[in-house]
């Protein structure tokens, strides 16, 4: 018979799982499972996150037939992740500030850049990075920005600025050792810092459970000494809530905090056409779908009388005219120059980029 | 006046810019009460307070991505890397994130970053910690490389990359931190980032040096002064990006170049000092570029580093071979 252990490691992994269940609001058929959460909410701030969320479901239908049309450049599809995006962002403040990553464009524009601004970035013309909204560039480096985070979150505390760092990284960016860097250093400064991981249960097409052994991603913020809870992603309410709840917990002195949105990627990686069907199959998917963020919400709503099809497609419509407008807006930009990259490379050009910008000069105006 | 050693010149910078801008921040890793590793930080936590000078977790990826996230806000971040060789663990936060940012913003945000950090051979220090990697950040467009020779350069250097508004990766020679000595002025005074110094005049030969090699370069040219031969030192000081104007005039003058450096031959400094003649200044030349580097290996363990690292012979070597051509 085996010796007996002096530690019992099943027991303490099996401590490791017992987890609460994630937060939620309303359940995936509508149901209302948190009543006191629910009825904080006027009718008219409900229809307001469905109008969110029908927004960012129009843009992500409408980029993607640009795309299929070949007038985008790299985009990241985001239907099935709308009450993550939706509900998170709008518990920001103007003054807060966002760092997004190359899936987070919706938050983006919400914060203050404009669409054409989006298409400009997506397109990868530099004006795309002249928006007034207080962020960073879409991050395209996985794990980079929550070292940033780090960064930016300090700073405003130095500031003593009435604001908080809010960012975002996918499943996959919490297996980089800059995440767990980011909010170690983050939860050591005490900065304010949200770190929200919309883990969307796939990194292109490595499933969520190849990331990692850990059983919930909040338990990587746990060695940083950072409070971590698990949101229901499809339930806009519950990511709003607690995005809210987290923002007023930072700003008042005490740390970072960690959300996990579980959510779902319903498409491709990205615009740029990977085949899903190669390693999801249909089957596993179909209890996200049954999950879809609009379809409770839609129902709430109309149960209430606040809501109707007819309004839902006039509102689409209304909103993809204004996608293809904005993409008129951002075909009529005069394209990039060299000489302008290189007049901008250091803040004064030196001796020998003068030369290659008169070069350039030259050969552009011919 | 006092007679400094090229550490104290960087403290003095350090601790004249803390005074005067209360934005600088001093971070990484045993900055703080320890003063890091070689006292370079020494007294500067004391003086300015755990707010401005402190100790980060062990990490420089995170060190370098919070520079990034302070320069955003509005501070100016000065992160020591401890050696070199650990630049590499945060090679993103560098040349993929700071480097770029007024490119990516328009103009519109900047990375007044300065990252300090010792590099170079000849002081048998572990693996890792001597490494010369210039070469790999010398292509990084929007990241100035400094790479100061003496004391009086270090300090002034210093005092520009960090009022400069770009990021500048100011590597400091682990050689020369204590070797030698300069009278330097106890006041601020500063030398101009981007620009080669002609260290000594010549007629016969240029020889194009920086950092620690600068002075084996000096030491070759007493040598070939024995043999009447008379040669122009020029120190590049910025190595990204290069001064070649400085070196253009001289070879008018000499028709004769020897390249210096101590880092492998490949790529590089070096390298493009002498495509830059063959491109634009090869008919001042009477001969070949003449070019002294390490050899192309891994930087070696201590005990083969003498070998390894280029001499002043070598360099009297080359500049007699390419003069009698
Ligand atoms: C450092 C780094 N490694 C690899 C990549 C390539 N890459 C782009 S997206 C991606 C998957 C990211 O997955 P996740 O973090 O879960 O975010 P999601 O795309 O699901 O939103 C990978 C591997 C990258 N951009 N950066």
């Amino acid at each position: 018979m085996a010796k007996k252990s002096i530690v019992d490691f099943e027991k303490i992994k099996q401590e490791l799982s017992d987890l609460p269940t994630p937060i939620q609001v309303i359940d995936q058929n509508a149901k209302v499972v948190n009543k006191e959460a629910f009825d904080s909410f006027s009718d008219d701030q409900l229809v307001e996150f469905m109008e969110k969320m029908v927004w960012e479901r129009a843009l992500h239908e409408q980029t993607m037939n640009f795309s299929r049309q070949g007038r985008m450049g790299f985009y990241a599809p985001t239907a099935g992740e709308e009450a993550s995006e939706m509900g998170t962002v709008m518990a920001m403040k103007d003054q807060d500030f966002l760092l997004p990553a190359y899936r987070d464009i919706p938050q983006l524009i919400q914060h203050g850049a404009t669409v054409t601004e989006a298409f400009w970035w997506s397109r990868g013309h530099v004006k795309g990075n002249e928006f007034k909204a207080r962020s960073l560039m879409p991050q395209i480096i996985i794990g980079a920005a929550y070292l940033e985070t780090a960064g930016v979150a300090l700073g405003l505390k130095k500031n003593g600025e009435d604001a908080i760092a809010f960012s975002y990284t996918g499943d996959g960016g919490t297996s980089q050792g800059d995440s767990y860097e980011g909010m170690n250093f983050a939860g050591a400064f005490q900065a304010p810092a949200l770190f929200i991981v919309q883990d969307n249960n796939y990194a292109i097409s490595v499933p969520r459970e190849k990331q990692t052994a850990a059983k919930t991603l909040t338990l990587k913020a746990a060695a940083a000494g950072i409070p971590a809870v698990q949101v229901d992603g499809m339930d806009i309410l519950a990511c709003y809530s607690v995005a809210k709840a987290a923002r007023e917990y930072i700003l008042a002195g005490n740390g970072p905090v960690m959300i996990e949105t579980l959510t779902d990627r319903y498409g491709a990686h990205s615009s740029a056409g990977d085949d899903p069907s190669r390693y999801r199959s249909k089957e596993a998917q179909q209890p996200w779908l049954d999950r879809d963020p609009l379809i409770r919400m839609r129902k709430i709503l109309t149960d209430k009388g606040l809501w109707s099809e007819d309004h839902e497609e006039e509102l689409t419509k209304k909103y993809k005219d204004s996608f293809k407008d904005a993409l008129k807006e951002a075909d009529a930009v005069e394209p990039e120059k060299v000489s302008d990259m290189l007049k901008r490379t250091f803040e004064v050009p030196t001796p020998e980029m003068q030369v290659e910008i008169a070069k350039f000069e030259e050969k552009e105006s011919k | 006046m006092t007679k400094k050693s090229y550490i104290q010149a960087i403290t003095d910078a350090l601790d004249i810019e803390l005074q005067e801008d209360p934005k600088t921040l001093i971070f990484g890793e045993d900055v703080g009460k320890n003063g890091g590793v070689f006292r370079t930080t020494q007294g500067l936590q004391e003086k300015y307070g755990e707010d401005r000078v402190f100790d980060t977790p062990l990490a420089e990826s995170g060190i370098l991505g919070l520079s990034i996230g302070l320069g955003l806000t509005g501070w100016r971040p000065l992160p020591e890397i401890q050696f070199s060789g650990f630049t590499l663990e945060g090679v993103d936060s560098i040349a993929g994130q700071m480097a770029r940012m007024r490119f990516h913003f328009n103009g519109k945000q900047t990375s007044p970053i300065t990252i300090r950090s010792p590099y170079g051979g000849g002081t048998h220090t572990a693996e890792m910690h001597s490494d010369n990697f210039e070469n790999f950040f010398v292509g990084v467009p929007g990241l100035r490389v400094v790479m100061p020779s003496n004391p009086y350069d270090a300090k002034g250097l210093l005092i520009s990359s960090i009022e400069n508004n770009d990021p500048v990766l100011y590597l400091e020679n682990l050689k020369l931190y204590r070797s030698m000595k300069d009278d330097i002025p106890d006041e601020k005074y500063s030398v101009p980032l981007d620009q080669a110094n002609v260290v000594q005049e010549g007629n016969d030969v240029t020889l194009v040096a920086y950092g620690a090699q600068v002075q084996e370069a000096q030491k070759a040219a007493e040598e070939l002064a024995k043999d009447n031969i008379s040669a122009e030192v020029i120190d590049l000081r910025t190595v990204s990006p290069i001064d070649t104007q400085t070196i253009f005039k001289s070879i008018e003058k000499t028709h004769h170049v020897v390249v210096v450096q101590e880092a492998q031959k490949m790529a590089g400094v070096g390298a493009q000092v002498a495509s830059a003649i063959a491109e634009e200044a090869i008919m001042s030349l009477d001969a070949p570029i003449g070019r002294v580097a390490a050899p192309n290996s891994v930087y070696p363990f201590a005990l083969a580093e003498e070998a390894w690292i280029p001499r002043k012979d070598e360099i009297v070597a080359k500049a007699k071979e390419i003069i009698n051509y």
